[in-house]
């Protein structure tokens, strides 16, 4: 497990030429690391059919309204693949 | 496919998908009913009503719920019905409003919740409850508290969530029945308030 609960890391920005399950509205924002929830296949390389798909621990990740959508006071937690995350430090 | 969407444009789309998929010699018509069968065989709203109930009458059951979601509905005799998956509830208190939504697709926990609503699958919807969660509640006849925190959870991934609604004034005496009687499908997803 590469982030702890409570970590803040940014989304990645890049809009890979693959199939990927980082939604497009996270891309270059921050958040924190809720919890750990285990480790899964990779949906990038499962649609691209690559055997085996790598095994990544998915994060649950809460970003601010104000940080997605520049209002708002909700929290919105996304479900996201290590590689899709780096350390906002 | 279910009878009920027999008449919307997209059955046809999705019946010349199964067409091509038969075609392709993927798989065969009867193997196609058996999955969706299997998907929906005891998928009802009953199975997350009765996981709620549980939890408003048993605390000690709503902890184990809110720890482990599978567990919990194992404990239940349900632990055929989430597999496959990862249950993971989230519980509405005072000042607190839980919400579900998958903002890529329509993931959705089926077999807790029975077939999903179609406004769920809905772009409306599915771009909306990220953006303005309030406004789209209020929409469904929800008015919140304006000092009350909304956290919309996006299933973007394997984890599926079911809200654990806060449970009504005036019904300390009522039964476990009676109590998943009131619990809705919406108030699952966090769409209403129970």
């Amino acid at each position: 497990m590469r982030f702890a609960p409570g970590t803040l890391v940014r989304a990645c920005v890049p809009d890979p030429d693959h199939h990927t399950r980082l939604p497009r509205y996270v891309r270059g924002q921050v958040g924190e690391i809720i919890e750990a929830q285990g480790a899964c296949r990779l949906p990038d390389d499962r649609a691209r059919g690559i055997a085996p798909p790598r095994e990544e621990m998915v994060y649950a990740v809460r970003f601010p309204a104000a940080a997605l959508w520049g209002t708002g006071t909700h929290t919105v937690t996304v479900d996201l693949w290590e590689s899709y995350l780096e350390e906002a430090g | 496919m279910g009878e009920q969407h027999a008449d919307m444009p997209v059955a046809a789309r999705v019946r010349r998908l199964e067409e091509r998929v038969i075609a392709a010699g993927l798989a065969t018509d009867e193997e196609l009913d058996l999955v969706l069968a299997r998907l929906y065989a005891g998928a009802s709203p009953v199975n997350g009503a009765r996981i709620v109930a549980r939890a408003w009458a048993d605390p000690g059951y709503a902890q184990r719920l809110l720890a482990d979601g599978n567990a919990a509905a194992a404990e239940l005799g349900l632990a055929e019905t989430v597999t496959g998956y990862r249950l993971k509830a989230v519980a509405n208190e005072p000042g607190r409003h839980n919400m579900i939504v998958c903002t890529l697709c329509s993931c959705y926990p089926v077999s807790l919740l029975g077939p999903s609503p179609s406004w769920y699958k809905s772009l409306a919807y599915r771009s909306r409850a990220v953006r303005e969660p309030r406004a789209v509640l209020l929409e469904f006849g929800l008015e919140l508290p304006e000092q009350t925190k909304i956290a919309v959870w996006d299933a973007s991934a394997e984890t599926r969530y079911l809200v654990l609604p806060d449970r009504p004034d005036g019904t300390a005496d009522l039964p476990e029945d009676d109590l998943a009687a009131l619990v809705t499908l919406r108030g699952l997803i966090g769409t209403a308030a129970v």
